[in-house]
């Protein structure tokens, strides 16, 4: 019998590294070292462990990365918890990759890029960021807005400031919601911080971040001018399968698992609001 | 009847006493008739009905509807009346948000019963002296009616209301059916083939929730079963014993609740005679706390709740069981 | 037409059971006919339909997908997927007939579903057409002929006979193998039952049921009309209206402990189900009126999108006889329909 997608593969925990208070990045590879398998940015894998249950996260690392692929994963429910607990070494069971990516080869490609991200919503997005700056020379201008409740809540600060900040060809704005002590960036929202950047209309733009944030940015975008055909984020609902089978990730007739989950607000505009 | 009714709301409904009114609604054949809300005497004139079929308990609406903005009138049957107190009992149903016009009960007919006959393609049922006249595709048949008796009517435990703000037609009294005869005749049984019976019987769960969600005593925010802290919120079978476990749990957790509505057998799609359970429950604790009729009225400590010198030993259950 | 007088069908049932497992619908209850693995002697259902459909041949209720060994850090994945044997399911009627093709649309797209296709390859299908339709069928909205069921086997009753007619390869097959109790039969008078039939799927108090308000193009026109409020008021938020439905794919997949290892199932699962769409951070669909909604949707609106225009429903007329307050897809049609 052909192999099937819900058998899944396994694999082991490399590397663990605690981003903030409750996000931990773990790095996977495949017992006999290297990746699991392939991936596109913004594509998704889903990680299981036997008996406490299975969960769909965002491949955070980047296609580019050969040695290894990466989940910032936020401590939330039964499963996360159970995550935050393993110690390198672990197994774990992965399947994927699943659903679609970001367009970095076609509708990205030679574009100036407005990175958009709140919280954990970095996760996926790291993926293209990384991506973008490993084949810099396929892509116009870099920007970066990411912010967090606080300094302690920036998800990959370290990655951040030692190579995005670094990096000449990226401009990178980050933000925190309150002032905080040792902290002499900016303070405030992220969608109030985009309005006052005011990037220039010409950005294809790629959000994600808690739903309240993406609501107020993509309103803030519309005010400064820009088109709902520029913007992309990419969604998260309840999957279970992975291949859109399983009937419950959907909005009206997309699944979010095979469709999705990156979507172009004028795609997502079209389905019914019930996400 | 169904013309007082809808005549009575009416008035309720044009005075203000009522915003809103708890019943059936008419359906695509004689016999689907669907719990509904109505707003209007017109709705109530085009879509009300109360007949042979309205079998559903409406009470378990009123956990809802009750917490609504105005006052609601239910019209419930005897039987739904002591679900009603139960559910007011325990707080589910506010009760000063209710009208209550209680009216006569059965026996309803289950047109589960009919086709069961063989009688199919049905277009209409008349009842004309207690024989049923069924006009089908295929010709017109009759049956007697009492072979087409709901079985939760077929043993009515009381044709008197236990709670209402008026009645229309007259109350009747409390009956003392033959209700345990089932029951007493698992008790009979060597444990062997009462295990074997109930294997029968619960193996043929589909785990639809249809009586769970159906129970008046199930009010629960949040079910164990659909609880992922719980840790025992299988949706269907891992083994089929467990599937079994389900409806043990449930009855256990509706001991003492349970008014013998009769709706989980009613809903059952598997036919799975679900009010033996509970039967079993009800006759156990009337014979080892004292009768006891769950909704009979809404102050009484439940035997379950109450804790008296003289209740009898937890080895009862040993003793019991041993054959 | 090649056929075996109705005297002799058991005869035929304990042949195909001597090669291959056979199940049939037989009347264990009155009223309340189910699939059985055949066993000599038993007596094919003269009831219309199954209570739960046909669909639980190749999407039985649980399944187990994988196991794992779990010894400290370690897992182990044991693939426990065993070839299907061959099976025979006899009796099918038309509009779960037509129910495989919807859930092989599901199931058989890419990636294929491998534990769904095992039992498809080695199933047999031989249909029975229709001759007593119940007032709550209404497959013939969906186009589909309860006289001409699709299948591997098409068989024809006309009182007397069994018709036998192949409709795919694997139907010659099966036909070829019992070619020898099996006779040259004269059709005129089945002619006339299917006749009769086609009259009374006319008289049906469905008959007029109309599909052309729903389809993929009403998307949110249907998703935000103001009367999914009033049509999902009574629902009781139960599964039995998927469960019985020979076109409900949706599942769950859970581990089980078994105290030797962990073992991953997939089981039917239930849009009406308050915690189908729960996560650890919300639910999208927060009350019955949503849950109810999608169920609906998706049947009349979502898989069309998806496939063509063809509906996810048959019309079998299951969930019209089993809802517990009688709530069913015909009067959501019925109360949706722009007249």
């Amino acid at each position: 019998m052909n192999n099937d997608t819900l058998i899944p593969l396994i694999g082991v925990v490399t590397d663990i590294r605690q981003d903030t208070p409750d996000v931990k990045t773990f790095r996977v590879n495949a017992l006999e070292g290297g990746k699991v398998f392939e991936h596109m940015p913004g594509q998704c894998a889903m990680l299981s462990i036997p008996g406490v249950g299975e969960g769909m996260f965002s491949i955070t690392s980047s296609p580019t990365n050969k040695e290894f692929m990466e989940f910032s994963i936020k401590k939330c429910g039964c499963l996360t918890t159970w995550l935050h607990e393993m110690e390198v070494g672990q197994q774990i069971t992965i399947r994927g990759p699943y659903g679609n990516y970001f367009p970095v080869e076609t509708e990205l490609k030679g574009k100036d890029l407005l990175f958009i991200a709140g919280g954990i919503g970095l996760a996926p997005l790291r993926s293209v960021i990384n991506y973008v700056r490993d084949n810099r020379s396929n892509y116009g201008e870099v920007q970066i807005v990411y912010g967090s409740r606080s300094k302690d809540d920036l998800v990959d600060y370290q990655e951040i400031i030692s190579e995005w900040q670094d990096d000449p060809n990226i401009q990178v704005n980050l933000t925190i919601d309150n002032p905080q002590e040792g902290w002499d960036g900016h303070v405030g929202f992220v969608p109030n911080y985009v309005k006052e950047l005011n990037p220039s209309t010409n950005k294809t733009v790629l959000v994600c971040g808690p739903p309240i944030m993406i609501k107020f940015t993509l309103a803030g975008l519309k005010e400064l001018g820009f088109t709902e055909t520029q913007v992309y984020t990419t969604m998260e609902l309840r999957m279970k399968c992975g291949v859109g089978k399983c009937g419950r990730c959907n909005i009206g007739h997309k699944y979010v698992c095979k469709d999705g989950p990156v979507f172009r607000f004028d795609q997502l505009d079209e389905l019914p609001d019930e996400y | 009847m169904q013309e007082a009714m809808i005549k009575r709301a009416a008035q309720l409904l044009a005075d203000g006493t009522v915003n809103r009114v708890m019943g059936w609604k008419r359906g695509e054949f004689v016999y689907d008739t669907t719990p509904a809300v109505f707003t209007t005497a017109d709705e109530l004139e085009k879509e009300f009905v109360c007949d042979d079929f309205t079998q559903a308990n409406l009470s378990k609406y009123l956990v809802k509807e009750s917490r609504k903005e105005g006052k609601i009138l239910a019209f419930l049957k005897p039987c739904d009346t002591y679900s009603f107190n139960q559910l007011v009992k325990e707080h589910r149903i506010i009760r000063e948000n209710v009208y209550v016009i209680g009216i006569p009960g059965g026996p309803k007919l289950d047109i589960e019963k009919i086709k069961a006959k063989g009688i199919t393609g049905i277009l209409s049922v008349e009842n004309e002296n207690y024989t049923l006249k069924i006009e089908t595709l295929y010709g017109t048949e009759t049956m007697p009616f009492y072979e087409a008796v709901s079985g939760k009517c077929s043993s009515c435990k009381s044709r008197k209301h236990v709670a209402y703000d008026e009645l229309i037609g007259e109350d009747g009294e409390v009956l003392e059916p033959n209700r345990f005869d089932m029951v007493e005749k698992l008790e009979n049984m060597t444990s062997q083939e009462r295990y074997d019976f109930w294997r029968g019987e619960l193996s043929k769960c589909i785990r639809c929730n249809a009586c769970r969600n159906v129970c008046p005593a199930c009010t629960c925010e949040n079910c164990v079963f659909d609880n992922p802290k719980s840790g025992i919120d299988q949706k269907a079978a891992a083994d089929s014993f467990e599937e079994n476990m389900f409806h043990i749990i449930r009855a256990f957790h509706v001991a003492g609740r349970c008014t013998d509505c009769g709706e989980c057998s009613r809903v059952c799609p598997q036919n799975i005679p679900l009010h033996l359970l509970n039967r079993k429950f009800i006759k156990d604790i009337n014979e080892l706390y004292g009768e006891y009729q769950a909704g009979a009225d809404t102050t009484s400590k439940a035997p379950l709740n109450d804790y008296r010198a003289d209740d009898c030993e937890p080895s009862v259950v040993h003793e019991r069981g041993v054959e | 037409m090649l056929k075996i007088s109705a005297d002799r069908l058991n005869d035929l049932f304990n042949r195909i059971a001597s090669e291959q497992t056979l199940y049939i619908p037989v009347d264990h209850e009155p009223n309340t006919a189910e699939y059985r693995k055949y066993e000599d002697g038993m007596k094919l259902s003269e009831s219309l339909n199954t209570v739960r459909s046909a669909k639980d041949f190749f999407f039985p209720q649980t399944e187990n997908l994988a196991e794992f060994k779990v010894e400290g850090k370690n897992i182990e994945v044991k693939d426990i997927r065993e070839e299907s044997g061959d099976f025979v399911v006899f009796g099918v009627r038309a509009c779960d007939a037509r129910s495989f093709s919807i859930l092989d649309k599901v199931f058989l797209s890419e990636p294929v579903d491998s534990f769904y296709k095992n039992r498809r390859d080695h199933g047999t299908i031989i249909t029975m057409a229709c001759t007593r339709p119940a007032e709550t069928c209404f497959c013939t909205a969906f186009g589909i002929d309860p006289t001409t069921p699709e299948g591997d086997v098409a068989v024809f009753s006309d009182g007397k006979d069994y018709f036998f007619l192949d409709c795919t390869e694997k139907g010659k097959k099966f036909i070829e193998s019992v070619s020898d109790m099996l006779e040259d039969g004269d059709t005129s008078e089945l002619e006339a039952v299917r006749e009769k039939t086609r009259g009374i799927m006319k008289k049906l108090p469905l008959a007029g049921l109309k599909t052309d308000s729903f389809g993929g193009d009403k998307l949110n026109e249907l998703f935000n009309s103001p009367k999914w409020a009033e049509l999902s008021e009574s629902c009781l938020g139960c599964g039995t209206c998927t469960f019985v439905c020979p076109t409900c794919q949706c599942y769950d997949i859970r581990d089980f402990n078994t105290g030797n290892g962990i073992r991953r199932f997939r089981c039917w699962d239930s849009c009406m189900y308050s915690d189908f769409t729960k996560m650890a951070h919300g639910n999208p669909r927060i009350s019955q009126l949503e849950r109810f909604r999608q169920r609906f949707m998706h049947k009349l609106v979502y898989f069309p999108a998806n496939n063509d225009g063809e509906f996810g429903c048959v019309g079998c007329g299951r969930c019209l006889s089993r809802c517990p307050v009688s709530m069913n897809i015909v009067k959501v049609m019925k109360t949706l329909e722009v007249k």
